[in-house]
C-alpha cells in the first residue's frame, strides 16, 4: 500500500488548547503595565518579581475581558470562580508557582462551528497569568548558551486558555478553528490575535486510531506553533508520525512534543518535563470571585459585533456578495473602513472592490495596515462617488489611491491638485485620436480587415497619450467613430 | 504591679505637649537598646538614621507650633518583626536565604506607620521565616526572654516580644500565624493582638501562610494596644483578603473605664472558658492563674459558662496541614534567581542552583515545613490531608459560631506552659507544636484573639497569659474586656526588675 492508502485508514483526533493574550492596560495580578516591545524588566512591579511579602490583586478588567471571550464562544460564565496555584521550578516562573483556575473556572462549556458544519465543543476557558522569557546567551538556544537571562516584562500577562474537546479531524478544520478563534477576540477587541509576536498561541493534542474504532488513540500534546502554517505541517507531521509508528506495530507515548519549524518534525520534551505533580491547590492570597449576573448582562449588552454577525450584516443590509462579505470579516480593519465608509457613500460594491483589490495591493507591497496609512473612510467614500459618478475612471483611480494612502486628503481636491482631471472634452479627444489613427495607417487597415482586437491599442495609445485622464467611454466612442470613418 | 517606665500613649502626650522632644524619646530608647540589647538580642538590625530623621520631623512640627495635627502616636518608637518589608532595610526573615536582601517597598502597615510618624528603630529576630515557638530556629541568634534569659521568649515573633518587655521600645509588630505573637507575649508578660484576619493588610508581610498570617502589635497595655491597632488596621487595595470596615472604630476608646458597659449596653458579661485545658499538658501554675482569671471575671460581675469547642485541639493537625501546605507554596520563590541567596558556582544546571541555594538557604525547620506541606499537596494525597484539613477548619468554625450564641468571649490559658529553657523543645518537634494548641484555633477561624498577663507561677516566676477570644470584627469589646479584667488584676506595664533601672524621661 502507499503511504495515502495507509493513511486513509486512520481518523486524525484533534483538540486544541488555545491561549489568548488580553490586551488589558495592566498585568492580571499588578498594576504593572501589560506592554511588550520595552526594554527588559522595565514593565514590572513587586508582584512580577514575586519580592517577599508582594501580594496579587486580580485585575477587573481581565475578568471582564474573559467574560466577554466566554460570551464569544457562546461559553456559560460561571456564577463562581476562583484562582488557584500551579507549582512548578523554573527561571521564568518568578513564584515557583501560576496563578492559573483548576476546578473553577471563568467560563465553562461552549461551541463554535466550522464552516463545514463541524462543531467544536468547548469545555472551558479559564484565566491565567503568563511566565516571563528566557532570552539565552552565546546560542540560539539553551544548548550551547553560556548564560541565560530573564526577563519578567511578560510575567503575569493576562491569558485566557481555551480547551476544546477533540473534536477535530483535520488540520485543515484545526487551522480554521484557531482564525475563527482568533477573529472572535479580535472583534472582542481583547486580543490583536498575533501569532507570531505570541498574542496568541496553541498547543494541539494528536491522536489518530483507525476508522471505526470508539477509543480514542494515545494523544501527543504539539507545542511551539506559531503560525497558521506551522499548526498545519505540525498537526501533518505528527499524524505521519503516529501513523507509521502504529503501522510498525508500535505505541505512541502520551507526551509532550515541540515543533521543530526548521526540521520540519515534532521532537519529544519528556527529557525536560518529567511527568509533573504541580501540587495545585486553591490561592489563599486571592479572594474566589462572585460574578454577578447583573454585571455578566451589562458585559453582554456591549459586547461588540461577532464576525458571524458583521458577515451576514454585510450581505443583509450592504447587498455584497457572500464571497466580499467573508473577505470584508476576515481582515477586520478593512471591513471596518467599508462600514465608516458607507456614512458617507452608498457605493458599497465599488467601496468593497477598492478595498478589497488596488487598496489591499497597495497595502501588501508597502507591509502597512490600513490604519496606518493616511486613507480616511471619508475619502474612500468620495472616490466611490466619484467612480460611480464616472468622474474617475480606474486608471485615475489607481494614480489617486497611491497618494491618498500616504499623503491623504479628499480625490476632489487631489485630481485638481495632480492635474487628474478627467478629459471628456470630445473635440480635444478628436484631436489627439486622429493623430493616433494617422500614425498607425498599417493598424488602422488591419482593423478594418477584420482584425477586431486592435480596437484595443487605439483605446491604450489614447489612454496612454492622455495619461490615462480620458473618460474611457468617451474614448470608446470616439475610437470607434475615428476608425468606423 | 507597675514601673516608672511610661507608656506609647504616655509618651505620645509628653511629645504632643512639648515637654519631652520625640528625639529625646529616641535617645533613651536607644539608650535602653544599647544597655539591654546585648543580653536579649532581640534585634536584627537598627534603623537609627531614618529612625531619628523621623523623629526629627515629629519635632519640628511640634516646635512650629503644629502639635495638634500630630497623628495618633506620633514621635513614639516601634520595632518591626524582620519579616515585614521597610524600604531600605534589610528583611531577612531570620533565614540566610535572605542575609542580605534589602527591601525596595514598604509592607502597608509600614506604610502606615510612616504616616503616623513614628520612628521605626529597628528589625527584630524571628525563627526562620516565623516557623517556630521559641526564636530559637533563627539563622542568627536566639532571643532571651527578659524575665529569666535561660528561657525562651516565644516565638516566632520573639524579638518583637522581648524588646516591648525589657523596655527597649513601648510598641512593636509582629506577626501571628499560630500564635507567634500571642504565645510569646503570654512567655514575656506583655500585651499581644491578634487582629480579625482581613482587618491588618497583609502587603509587605513575607507570606508564612496565607490563609493564616496576620500583622499583630505587641504593647505593655491594653490601651497602647488598642491605640497601635488604630494605626495599622484598615483595608487594603494591595491585599485582596483584607476586609476591614471603611471606617474604623475607635479601638482607642475601647480600651478606657466604662467601655466594657458601653459594649455589653447593660447586658452582663458571658464568659465561656474552653474545656480541656486542665490537668495533664497543663502547668500548674498556668492552671492555677486561670482559675483565679475566672474569679476575677466573676468579681467584674459575669457570668462563667464551661464551653466544649468541638475539633478545638484536633485543630493543630488541621493547622500543621494547612500552614505547611501554604508554606511550601510561599516559599517556592526563593531559587536563586532574583534576589537572596544564589549558588552559581560548579552548578551543573538551573535545577540543581534551585536544589543548591535552598539546602543552604533553609534552616532545618523551614525544610521540615517545606516537605511537610509539599507532601500534603501531592497527587493522591491532597484530598486526605488539605481537603480533610479544610473540613476540620469549617467544623471548627461552626462550633466557635455555636458557642457565641452563648458566651461574649472565650478564655483559656495562652500557653500550656509558662517560658521553657532554651534547647528544651530543641529535639522535640511535635512538643515544640503543641505548645500552640490553645492559640491556633483563632488563626483557622479568622477570630481576633488577645492573650494579657493575668498571674505568674510561683515555682519560676515568670509571667502567664490568659488568652481571650470573641467573634470576627469584635476588636472593640475584646479591647473593652481585656482592659476591664488587666485593671482587675492590676498588672499592667509589667517590665522585668532587672530592665527597670534605665529610665524614660516624659
Amino acid at each position: 500500500m502507499n503511504t495515502v492508502a495507509i493513511e486513509s485508514k486512520y481518523e486524525v483526533v484533534l483538540g486544541l488548547e488555545v491561549h489568548v493574550q488580553l490586551n488589558t492596560a495592566s498585568k492580571l495580578f499588578s498594576t504593572a503595565a501589560n506592554q511588550f516591545g520595552s526594554e527588559p524588566n522595565q514593565n514590572t512591579a513587586v508582584v512580577c518579581h514575586a519580592l517577599p511579602g508582594a501580594l496579587p490583586v486580580l485585575n477587573a478588567q481581565a475578568v471582564e475581558s474573559a467574560i466577554r471571550v466566554g460570551l464569544g464562544l457562546g461559553c456559560e460564565i460561571a456564577r463562581y470562580t476562583k484562582f488557584d496555584r500551579k507549582q512548578y521550578f523554573y527561571p521564568d516562573l518568578p513564584k515557583a508557582y501560576q496563578i492559573s483556575q483548576f476546578d473553577f473556572p471563568i467560563c465553562g462549556v461552549g461551541e463554535i462551528t466550522l464552516s463545514n458544519g463541524r462543531k467544536v465543543r468547548i469545555l472551558r476557558a479559564h484565566l491565567e497569568e503568563d511566565a516571563g522569557k528566557l532570552v539565552h546567551v552565546g546560542a540560539a538556544g539553551l544548548d550551547g548558551s553560556t548564560h541565560s537571562l530573564v526577563d519578567f516584562n511578560r510575567a503575569g500577562s493576562p491569558l485566557v486558555e481555551i480547551v476544546s474537546e477533540p473534536d477535530m479531524r483535520s488540520k485543515e478544520e484545526a487551522k480554521e478553528y484557531m482564525m475563527m478563534i482568533r477573529n472572535i477576540v479580535r472583534y472582542l477587541g481583547v486580543c490583536d490575535g498575533n501569532l507570531e509576536e505570541g498574542s496568541m498561541r496553541c498547543d494541539a493534542n494528536v491522536s489518530v486510531r483507525p476508522w471505526g474504532q470508539a477509543e480514542y488513540g494515545t494523544k501527543a500534546e504539539i507545542k511551539n506553533m506559531n503560525s497558521f502554517r506551522s499548526i498545519e505541517r505540525a498537526i501533518e507531521s505528527e499524524v505521519k508520525r503516529q501513523i507509521a509508528i502504529v503501522e510498525s506495530g508500535g505505541k505512541v507515548i502520551q507526551e509532550s512534543r515541540l515543533w521543530n519549524e526548521a526540521k520540519g518534525e515534532t521532537v519529544s520534551m519528556r527529557s525536560k518535563e518529567e511527568a509533573h505533580d504541580y501540587r495545585y491547590f486553591p490561592d489563599p492570597d486571592i479572594a474566589p470571585v462572585h460574578i454577578e449576573e447583573s454585571w455578566i448582562e451589562a458585559i453582554r449588552a456591549t459586547q461588540p459585533e461577532l464576525p458571524h454577525e458583521r458577515e451576514a450584516r454585510l450581505v443583509k443590509d450592504f447587498g455584497l456578495s457572500e464571497y466580499d462579505a467573508s473577505v470584508l470579516t476576515e481582515f477586520k480593519e478593512l471591513g471596518d473602513y467599508f462600514l465608516s465608509a458607507t456614512a458617507f457613500s452608498r457605493e458599497y460594491k465599488i467601496l468593497s472592490n477598492y478595498l478589497q483589490g488596488d487598496i489591499t495591493g497597495i497595502l501588501k507591497n508597502e507591509k502597512k495596515a490600513i490604519d496606518e496609512t493616511a486613507l480616511t473612510p471619508e475619502a474612500l467614500a468620495e472616490l466611490a462617488n466619484l467612480t460611480a459618478q464616472k468622474d474617475v475612471s480606474s486608471a485615475i483611480a489607481k494614480k489617486l489611491l497611491p497618494v491618498m494612502l500616504e499623503k491623504g486628503g479628499l480625490p476632489s481636491a487631489l485630481i485638481e491638485s495632480l492635474g487628474l482631471k478627467q478629459l471628456d472634452n470630445v473635440d480635444e479627444l478628436k484631436v489627439i485620436i486622429a493623430g493616433i489613427v494617422a500614425q498607425n495607417p498599417d493598424n488602422v487597415a488591419a482593423y478594418k480587415s477584420g482584425k477586431d482586437k486592435l480596437f484595443g491599442f487605439f483605446v491604450g495609445q489614447t489612454m496612454k497619450a492622455t495619461q490615462g485622464r480620458a473618460n474611457p467611454e468617451t474614448v470608446n466612442t470616439l475610437v470607434k467613430e475615428a476608425l468606423d470613418a | 504591679m507597675s514601673t516608672a517606665l511610661p507608656t506609647a500613649l504616655e509618651l505620645a502626650a509628653a511629645i504632643a505637649t512639648g515637654s519631652q522632644t520625640a528625639s529625646a524619646v529616641l535617645d533613651e530608647h536607644f539608650a535602653r537598646i544599647e544597655a539591654h540589647d546585648g543580653v536579649i538580642q532581640a534585634f536584627l538590625s537598627l534603623n537609627k538614621d531614618q529612625a531619628y530623621a523621623t523623629a526629627q520631623g515629629v519635632d519640628d512640627l511640634v516646635k512650629a507650633g503644629n502639635a495638634s495635627t500630630l497623628p495618633l502616636l506620633a514621635g513614639v518608637p516601634i520595632a518591626i518583626k524582620d519579616n515585614l518589608n521597610v524600604t531600605g532595610t534589610k528583611t531577612t526573615c531570620a533565614s540566610k536565604m535572605l542575609e542580605s536582601y534589602v527591601s525596595p517597598y514598604d509592607a502597608t502597615v509600614i506604610s502606615k506607620i510612616k504616616a503616623h510618624q513614628m520612628p521605626i528603630v529597628g528589625k527584630t529576630n524571628l525563627d526562620e521565616f516565623a516557623m517556630g515557638s521559641s526564636c530559637e530556629k533563627s539563622a542568627y541568634h536566639p532571643t532571651y526572654n527578659p524575665w529569666d534569659t535561660a528561657c525562651v521568649p516565644g516565638g516566632s515573633s520573639g524579638g518583637s516580644a522581648a524588646c516591648v518587655s525589657a523596655g527597649m521600645v513601648t510598641l512593636s509588630l509582629g506577626s501571628d500565624t499560630g500564635g507567634s505573637v500571642r504565645q510569646p507575649a503570654s512567655l514575656c508578660g506583655i500585651v499581644g493582638l491578634k487582629p480579625t484576619y482581613g482587618l491588618v493588610s497583609r502587603y509587605g508581610l513575607v507570606a508564612f501562610a496565607s490563609s493564616l498570617d496576620q500583622v499583630s502589635p505587641f504593647a505593655r497595655t491594653v490601651e497602647d494596644t488598642a491605640a497601635i491597632l488604630q494605626v495599622i488596621a484598615g483595608k487594603d487595595a494591595h491585599d485582596m483578603t483584607s476586609s476591614a470596615p471603611s471606617v474604623l472604630p475607635d479601638y482607642v476608646a475601647s480600651a478606657q473605664v466604662g467601655s466594657l458597659a458601653t459594649q455589653l449596653a447593660g447586658k452582663r458579661l458571658r464568659v465561656g472558658i474552653v474545656d480541656g485545658f486542665e490537668g495533664e499538658g497543663i502547668q500548674a501554675g498556668t492552671q492555677k492563674a486561670v482559675t483565679e482569671a475566672i474569679a476575677r471575671f466573676e468579681g467584674l460581675g459575669a457570668d462563667i459558662k464551661r464551653i466544649s469547642l468541638t475539633g478545638f485541639k484536633e485543630a493543630i493537625a488541621a493547622y500543621y496541614i494547612i500552614a505547611t501546605a501554604e508554606a511550601s507554596s510561599n516559599l517556592a520563590r526563593f531559587d536563586g534567581v532574583r534576589y537572596g541567596l544564589s549558588e552559581r558556582d560548579g552548578v551543573e544546571n538551573v535545577y540543581d542552583m534551585f536544589a543548591k541555594t535552598r539546602a543552604k538557604g533553609f534552616g532545618a525547620e523551614v525544610k521540615r515545613r517545606i516537605l511537610l506541606g509539599s507532601f500534603a499537596l501531592s497527587a493522591g494525597y491532597y484530598d486526605a490531608y488539605y481537603g480533610k484539613a479544610q473540613l476540620a477548619r469549617k467544623v471548627l468554625a461552626q462550633s466557635f459560631n455555636q458557642a457565641w450564641q452563648d458566651v461574649d468571649v472565650l478564655i483559656c490559658p495562652t500557653s500550656p506552659s509558662v517560658a521553657f529553657k532554651l534547647g528544651e523543645k530543641n529535639d522535640d518537634p511535635i512538643s515544640m507544636y503543641l505548645s500552640d494548641v490553645a492559640t491556633i484555633p483563632a488563626n483557622l477561624v479568622g477570630i481576633p484573639a488577645l492573650s494579657l498577663p493575668c498571674g505568674f507561677d510561683e515555682a519560676t516566676g515568670l509571667p502567664i497569659g490568659l488568652q481571650l477570644m470573641v467573634p470576627a470584627w469584635e476588636e472593640e469589646k475584646l479591647l473593652a474586656i481585656a482592659y476591664a479584667f488587666q485593671e482587675a488584676v492590676g498588672l499592667k506595664n509589667l517590665v522585668p526588675p532587672a530592665f527597670q533601672a534605665l529610665k524614660v524621661t516624659v
